[in-house]
């Protein structure tokens, strides 16, 4: 518990966050392993749960028949995978696998929604925080989307 | 008076003329991806020293059919050949793919101003690039190896569209094994056997490992890609005199006359095309520009 109260307090998502709130986090957190290929969540899933990646990478895929699984984003050691805990319905809309062996931790999202529910400066915090990770997907799909590379010529 | 005359001319007779178009034989084609190739050219006599500054630009003419300028992308320190990266986008690059071993192309140059070696100096390197960007900065990072004591950390984040379309693979998988050169590779999507970063390369920056306070920074790909680029490298703390971008522009001449490349108050073929971002950072993001 010491360990994951350690790791949660010096990760750069929570920064500034009191202690007391850091405190209900662990409540909600444990430690996870993947083994390369597991699925971290699948598609049409209950999302109930976000993760601080610890180490190792996770692509998120989605399916296309006669096509397979297209990658389309990775989460890396340092980042947090998930946020349709967040969101109603609260399902996930990708699958997400573990490209090599991975640890992380996980946060019981259900009872985070709980915990924001009852102390609404912690649910401002987090709101705060997953706004930012909310906008950067954005910013980075909206340059995805554009396919930059498609029509670039040298000098 | 007359020695110094003659002094004069003996200086001008030593400067190339800028608009002299030189033959050169194609010594080897390599095809690098479905629509890009490398042409290795050599002169047809012995006469083979192309001394060039890493970041800057040969016209190139297909006899007959036109000339584009394409950036130089072999090492700077192997002055008996020149090494040109394109791909196939118009008349005169279509025409210049049909051509053979043993074909012959006119070149002049080289031109404009390249990447910022000197001020690079004792700072970390942050070498940020995509797709075909790769080959304008590709002498820089030669430049950089050869003389590897001199620099901090060198960071190289690379974005490509897809597995397939990731350029210079040999020379990535060389720069990978080495423990001087940090190596960040991102697709903006893949399929199959892929297990590497997907996302676009721009998102590399936040988790890369240099000092925003003391690096410079070099970006090169398609101007979106640029734009998008130099945000997260503010936002992760690196001043604009820090940030250098290599423009691309319809360029002609090649030595400011014709204005066809003009970029605000600037020809980005003599004032460019590497632009320290303090310098235009008013018109980058123009669109009118």
């Amino acid at each position: 518990m010491r360990d994951l109260e350690q790791t949660l307090r010096e990760h750069p998502f929570l920064e500034g966050l009191d202690a007391e709130h850091i405190k209900l986090l662990v409540g909600c957190a444990s430690n996870v392993v993947f083994k390369e290929g597991d699925f971290v969540f699948r598609e049409g899933l209950e999302a109930n749960v976000f993760y601080f990646i610890r180490h190792g990478r996770v692509l998120i895929e989605t399916h296309v028949p006669q096509k397979g699984p297209i990658m389309i984003r990775s989460r890396e050691a340092g980042e947090i995978l998930g946020w349709s805990w967040l969101v109603r319905p609260y399902r996930w809309h990708f699958d997400a696998r573990a490209a090599e062996l991975t640890r992380a931790i996980a946060l019981d999202g259900k009872c985070l929604r709980e915990k924001c529910e009852e102390d609404h400066d912690l649910g401002y915090e987090v709101m705060k925080r997953f706004a930012v990770i909310i906008a950067e997907l954005l910013e980075a799909t909206r340059l995805q989307l554009l396919d930059v590379y498609g029509n670039s010529t040298n000098k | 008076m007359e020695t110094q005359q003659t002094s004069k001319h003996s200086d001008a007779a030593k400067q190339p003329d800028p608009m002299l178009v030189r033959p050169l034989q194609i010594h080897r084609i390599i095809k690098e991806l479905g629509d890009t190739f490398s042409l290795i050219l050599q002169p047809q006599d012995d006469d083979a020293d192309f001394p060039f500054q890493p970041g800057q630009f040969n016209m190139l003419y297909v006899y007959g059919v036109g000339e584009v300028p394409i950036s130089i992308s072999g090492d700077p320190a192997r002055r008996e050949t020149l090494v040109h990266t394109t791909r196939e986008v118009g008349t005169v690059t279509r025409a210049m793919r049909k051509l053979k071993v043993g074909d012959s192309l006119g070149v002049r140059g080289p031109y404009g101003k390249g990447w910022p070696v000197d001020k690079a100096e004792n700072q970390d390197i942050v070498l940020l690039t995509g797709g075909i960007g790769l080959a304008p900065l590709r002498p820089m990072i030669h430049y950089l190896l050869t003389r590897r004591e001199k620099y901090g950390r060198i960071v190289l984040l690379y974005g490509a569209r897809t597995p397939e379309d990731i350029l210079y693979r040999k020379d990535l998988e060389k720069w990978r094994s080495r423990f001087d050169l940090e190596m960040h590779l991102t697709v903006d999507h893949a399929t199959g056997a892929w297990r590497g970063n997907v996302g676009v390369v721009t998102s590399l920056v936040s988790r890369s490992p240099f000092d925003p306070q003391n690096c410079i920074a070099m970006v090169c790909g398609p101007e979106i890609m640029m734009r998008f680029a130099v945000m997260e490298l503010q936002k992760r703390g690196v001043a604009d005199d820090r940030i250098y971008i290599s423009m691309e522009r319809n360029m002609k001449c090649g030595i400011g006359l014709c204005g066809h490349c003009q970029l605000g108050p600037t020809f980005v073929c003599k004032d460019g095309p590497v632009y320290c971002y303090v310098d235009i950072k008013d018109i980058f993001t123009k669109r009118e520009m």
